[in-house]
């Protein structure tokens, strides 16, 4: 019982302190891993994210649920998981709080007006990483990738096919995938 | 009820085929929240995720979390949460129970290579509409784009630098402009 109780405190802890998206979990999970090798080790973690990044679902929760399924089991998965997520959902409902109060403040409107394209500048630099990422993913130039690529972009820009849910073009890349062994 | 249900459903298929990190849910949720159920406009949408940036925990969930606080309270905020963790727990569980080599069969190596494409297209499809759609319409704030990109991209600097260097740049320069035009009438 008492393990679980401390597999709380700790997977709380990492997702308090992991700050800007996914692989900021990493190093807290690695103190984890130092402090309770009986857990999980470092180089348990280091198959963890390889899995953490091929399924679905956002890496950071897939990595602390997989620590904790391997520190206890399916309990232990659940723990996780949960107390992960806990701090952000807690922070989450107090910023919701402020945004609805504040939001049509003159001020904030204008912090906003600037927040908005800083925004669009992260999503476009991430835009970029998954771009070389699709093109370089098995370590060199692949230009049927880079064709697939153009070809999906291309098929997103006819007026008929805007209604196509973003997931039937996952599904039909994931087979394309296997089928040109990619 | 039935709305708990339908934000634990939408966020259910967002964590299901977000894949390759928290970005790349992005065409999912404008698909989910915007477009179908209308939960937040384009321009809320891309505030929470600016916000999220800034908050503890994965940018994903923390989304999740808010729609689901703005649509339904509280209830609301634990059904999106709730929706957007199930897929991995799931997923996560069988693989680390049965699939210890998982990530190195040559079928799930390929068929990701394929949804990296896609993901790829979505995500300029994305940015493109969005930069259409309105909310960049100064160039004060293409300037600000253009910077935040190449900081991040090429600079490697912390988005959380970037976005509260932005927010102080934007109060003092559209509060000059504000100040500007008031005095013009």
């Amino acid at each position: 019982m008492s393990k679980l109780l401390l597999m709380c405190f700790e997977f709380f802890k990492a997702g308090l302190f992991a700050v800007g998206g996914g692989l900021a979990t990493i190093p807290f999970l690695s103190r984890i891993a130092e402090n309770h090798p009986d857990w999980y080790t470092i180089e348990d973690l280091a198959n963890m994210i390889a899995v953490a990044e091929s399924t679905p679902g956002p890496i950071g929760v897939n990595v602390a649920t997989y620590a904790g399924f391997s520190s206890n089991g399916l309990v232990g998965a659940i723990i996780a998981t949960i107390f992960f997520v806990l701090p952000s959902f807690l922070c989450v409902l107090i910023i919701h709080g402020f945004w609805k109060k504040y939001k049509e403040n003159d001020k904030v409107q204008r912090v906003f007006s600037a927040l908005r394209p800083a925004g669009l500048g992260l999503i476009s630099s991430a835009c970029f990483t998954v771009i070389v990422n699709a093109v370089y993913g098995t370590g060199s130039f692949s230009l049927i990738c880079l064709a697939l690529f153009l070809l999906f972009l291309g098929a997103l820009q006819i007026p008929k096919l805007k209604n196509v849910h973003p997931i039937v073009f996952i599904l039909i890349a994931a087979v394309l995938g296997i089928v040109f062994k990619l | 009820m039935k709305k708990l249900f339908q934000l634990y459903w939408a966020f259910f298929k967002i964590g299901l085929f977000t894949i390759g990190g928290g970005y790349a849910m992005l065409p999912l949720m404008e698909r989910e929240a915007v477009d179908n159920h209308k939960w937040v406009t384009r321009e809320e949408m891309l505030d929470i995720y600016t916000l999220s940036q800034c908050t503890p925990g994965v940018i994903a969930v923390n989304t999740a979390t808010f729609i689901g606080k703005q649509e339904k309270g509280v209830l609301g905020a634990i059904a999106g949460t709730l929706g957007v963790i199930t897929p991995s727990l799931v997923i996560i569980s069988i693989i680390a129970a049965f699939f210890t080599s998982f990530s190195d069969n040559p079928y799930v190596i390929h068929a990701f290579a394929g949804i990296r494409c896609a993901v790829a297209a979505l995500m300029v499809h994305f940015v493109i509409g969005m930069i259409k759609k309105k909310s960049i319409n100064n160039p004060i704030q293409i300037g600000i784009l253009l910077a935040s990109f190449i900081t991040v991209a090429f600079l490697k600097v912390s988005p959380i630098i970037v976005i509260v260097v932005a927010g102080v740049l934007g109060f003092l320069l559209f509060d000059a402009r504000a100040k500007e035009e008031k005095a013009n009438e």
